[in-house]
């Protein structure tokens, strides 16, 4: 449809006229407040003690969402809010992986409070624009735009019922509506869901950033946890930002040479040595599908076992040799030189609405090949790629997708549902085209695609009750915690990495810790408390990357030529203090390692709090589904009998001889659990918790955290 | 018998650090190998002869998906 037409056929529901401002030392110091239930806009001062105590990002995202929600508050509930915010580090230049944005939401999915990290242009040019921060809150009846143009000033509410929905075509149509002309495009970012957000509780937000070699806007997701889900349930189509003149130290930094050296450090290394190292700016994070498989940690067929021989018609190489596009500088906010923001261009569809189209498809990261390839036994790339783009597009979250569907396949070839529950669809591993109507039917809102579309916490309740299936077993193999889908690394041969998904604040996303390496094939941290110690710095460190609006790519995707002769090489110690560094050349402030860490203390035991509050965050809601610990069934035991059996032996002084596998395994089961639960406890004792996994109100003070509200909550729980 | 990464290891006359590494299967493309606490560089894995009762660290680096 002619853009002018969709255009004329806007409404404009509420104007807001602003003074551009001018950002200092990082931050705007005001949040832009809408609410579309009231058609309200309001600047929000941005208070010295929220710079103090949450620093920007998520730390901002939580603080007002904490404010805006109750105790009862539900993810459908108009005061629930959508909080996008950078932080005060966020739309530099200089350094790679600055571009970052940080969405807070109650979760459709946890039903407690979810954070994701995007790139794609809107959060720097949110900032540019005047605003560190936009909150959203209220439902409104019609489907809405809201525009915020940072190049005049102004703020608009407008009702859009033309426009698409699905986010690659509603994307370049705001992108051509709201530029000036091409080269304006690149000014223009947007925000979309897509069909699919409608009609499940997966659904994603797609952050554009135009890609003026290619011709197209490029989608980057926040992707867990249903964010989009709430988006199109309070009707908002997108959020778009236009701001045109974007320089190097809009930022108005303390000190702009240190910026601009430490950044060129970086790209020296970058340059010298990605190729020898993960080839980032080749295939993206997808390098590791074949070296994960290799390692036995490749989800296969609902994280049943860690390796397939199919795996090498998705390694890597295929698809840097026939699909991704390769010699383009693909970074997803300008200045980073990883580039790791790869695509498939003119890519034929086969399914779905847009069959015979030839699209540009975002990927695929590793996250996508493992999960909607390998853990659902496809292994066909272009396969990958289709549902890769349908779930962009959709508005689907293309991990809880994958982990999703695998289970559900799972269930199919158990018997445990059929043929006449599914509508007809064969959900067998492996079958593509009953993955892609599933997908096609999330879209429409029909079918079991809405079954699955509700994710495996709900299917887990569905099929027990209604299909009379065996609960614990449901319980054993699904792969969810909190009512979040697993991403995709198998965990059962790390136990640091089972409490790395497990003692998570938001559910099962591996961005808090990735510690199989260190602690299952490096053997660094043996006991409980090395793994505690892992598991109290590792979430705190890169928790902080939120905080300020950066990429972890940057940290430890590429390495130091020198990094090996450090005493802590995991932790990538001369990186460390780039992050160190730019966050004084921005702020001007001073931190030291455990400053940072600090930092993150505070906001990490505030969302934890936030948990509590919403009745969750409590150890019980920490435990974990065994197929995450070891072999549920049978044939994953004896699929690695020679491993299970040896650990038996020399762990336990089990002497396997003449004992069937189910012995075997009821002995294996019971040593891992425990296992778990002490880990469990001293992970809590390092995080200063409480058994329960409270935070001590001592811990609050020490922190600086002991703030009344706070307070309230935890002190019956002491 | 050797150490790979704290756990015991068969070690064989002749043994290379290639050699251990085909052996564990370790493909990882940024690994720090360390003899008794001596950096080993990548172009000497072929050559370098691990001895009886030898320390070896393995060192896979990647704390992050
Ligand atoms: S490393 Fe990749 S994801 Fe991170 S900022 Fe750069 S292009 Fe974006």
């Amino acid at each position: 449809m002619d853009i002018k037409v969709l255009r004329d056929n806007h409404k404009l529901l509420a104007e807001y006229k602003y003074e551009l401002g001018k950002i200092d030392k990082g931050y705007t110091g005001r949040s832009l407040f809408v609410n579309i239930s009231e058609n309200k806009i309001e600047s929000k001062p941005v208070s010295q003690m929220m710079k103090d105590k949450f620093v920007g990002g998520k730390g901002f995202g939580l603080w007002y969402l904490w404010n805006a929600t109750t105790p009862s508050t539900k993810w459908n509930d108009p005061e629930n809010e959508i909080i996008i915010c950078g932080g005060p580090v966020c739309g530099i230049t200089q350094y790679p992986g600055s571009g970052k944005s940080l969405v807070c939401s109650i979760s459709p999915a946890t039903d407690m409070p979810i954070d994701s990290n995007v790139g794609g242009y809107f959060g720097p040019l949110l900032k540019f624009s005047g605003w560190d921060a936009l909150e959203l809150q209220g439902k409104s009846e019609k489907d809405i735009i809201i525009v915020i143009d940072g190049n005049n000033g102004t703020v608009r509410i407008e009702e859009a019922s033309l426009e698409a929905v699905d986010g690659h075509v509603l994307g370049e149509q705001l992108t051509e509506m709201y530029a000036d002309n091409e080269e304006d495009k690149r000014n223009v970012a947007v925000v979309t869901a897509g069909s699919g957000a409608e009609h499940t509780r997966m659904g994603l937000l797609n952050f554009t950033f135009y890609d003026p070699r290619r011709k197209v806007a490029r989608l980057k997701q926040a992707g867990r946890g249903g964010i989009g889900t709430v988006f199109r349930d309070k009707k908002v189509k997108a959020l778009v930002v236009k701001f045109s003149s974007v320089k190097g130290d809009l930022n108005n930094p303390f000190d702009q040479g240190i910026l601009n050296r430490t950044g060129i450090k970086l790209h020296k290394e970058v340059h010298d040595l990605d190729p020898k190292q993960n080839n980032m700016r080749k295939i993206g994070t997808a390098n590791i599908i074949e070296v994960m498989d290799e390692y036995d940690l490749l989800p296969v067929m609902n994280y049943q076992y860690g390796n397939h021989p199919d795996t090498q018609k998705i390694k890597s190489t295929v698809f840097i040799d026939k699909y991704i596009t390769q010699g383009v500088q693909d970074g997803c906010w300008y200045g980073c030189s990883l580039a790791c923001a790869k695509a498939a261009d003119n890519f034929l569809l086969k399914t779905g609405p847009y069959k015979g189209h030839k699209v540009t498809v975002d990927g695929p990261e590793y996250e996508n090949a493992a999960g909607l390839g390998s853990n659902c036994a496809i292994f066909d790339p272009e396969g990958i790629l289709e549902l890769n783009f349908y779930c962009d597009t959709y508005g689907i979250d293309t991990i809880s997708f994958g982990t999703a569907t695998a289970f559900a396949m799972e269930c199919y070839e158990r018997g445990i549902i059929n043929k006449e529950i599914t509508g007809g669809l064969e959900l067998n591993f492996g079958n593509f085209d009953s993955a892609a109507q599933l997908l096609h039917q999330m879209s429409k809102g029909e079918g079991f695609g809405v079954v699955v579309g509700q994710g495996i916490h709900r299917m887990k309740e569905l099929f027990a009750e209604k299909y009379g299936a065996d609960a614990d077993f449901l319980f054993d193999i699904g792969m969810e915690q909190k009512g979040l889908e697993y991403s995709e690394y198998g965990s059962k041969e790390s136990l640091a990495q089972q409490g790395g998904y497990g003692l998570t604040n938001k559910g099962p996303q591996h961005d808090e810790a990735w510690l199989i390496f260190m602690d299952m094939v490096n053997n660094q941290i043996p006991t409980f408390e090395d793994k505690a110690e892992a598991l109290h710095y590792f979430p705190m460190f890169r928790t902080w990357f939120g905080l300020y609006g950066l990429c972890k790519l940057p940290w430890n995707d590429i390495a130091p030529a020198n990094n090996k002769f450090t005493s802590e090489p995991a932790k990538i110690p001369e990186h460390v203090q780039n992050y160190l560094d730019i966050v004084y050349g921005v702020t001007g402030k001073r931190l030291g390692t455990d400053d940072m860490v600090r930092e993150s203390e505070r906001v990490y035991n505030f969302q934890r709090i936030f948990n509590i509050r919403l009745g969750k965050g409590l150890r019980k809601n920490d435990k974990t589904p065994y197929r995450s610990m070891g072999p549920v069934t049978k044939e994953e035991y004896e699929s690695r009998q020679e491993r299970y059996d040896g650990q038996l032996k020399e762990k336990i002084g089990y002497d396997v001889t003449g004992k069937t596998t189910e012995e075997k395994m009821a002995v294996l089961r019971s040593y891992r659990e425990d296992q778990y639960e002490k880990l469990t406890d001293a992970v809590y004792k390092r995080r200063g918790w409480n058994s329960n996994g409270v935070p001590t109100i001592e811990h609050l003070k020490e922190l600086g955290m002991d703030l009344p509200e706070l307070i309230e909550v935890v002190k019956g729980l002491q | 018998m050797i150490k790979v990464n704290n756990r015991d290891f068969q070690w064989e006359q002749g043994m290379t650090v290639d050699d251990i590494m085909k052996i564990k299967k370790f493909s990882w493309p940024k690994i720090i190998v360390k003899i008794n606490g001596q950096h080993v560089e990548e172009e000497d894995y072929k050559t370098r002869i691990v001895n009886d009762g030898d320390d070896v660290q393995m060192l896979h680096l990647l704390a992050g998906g």
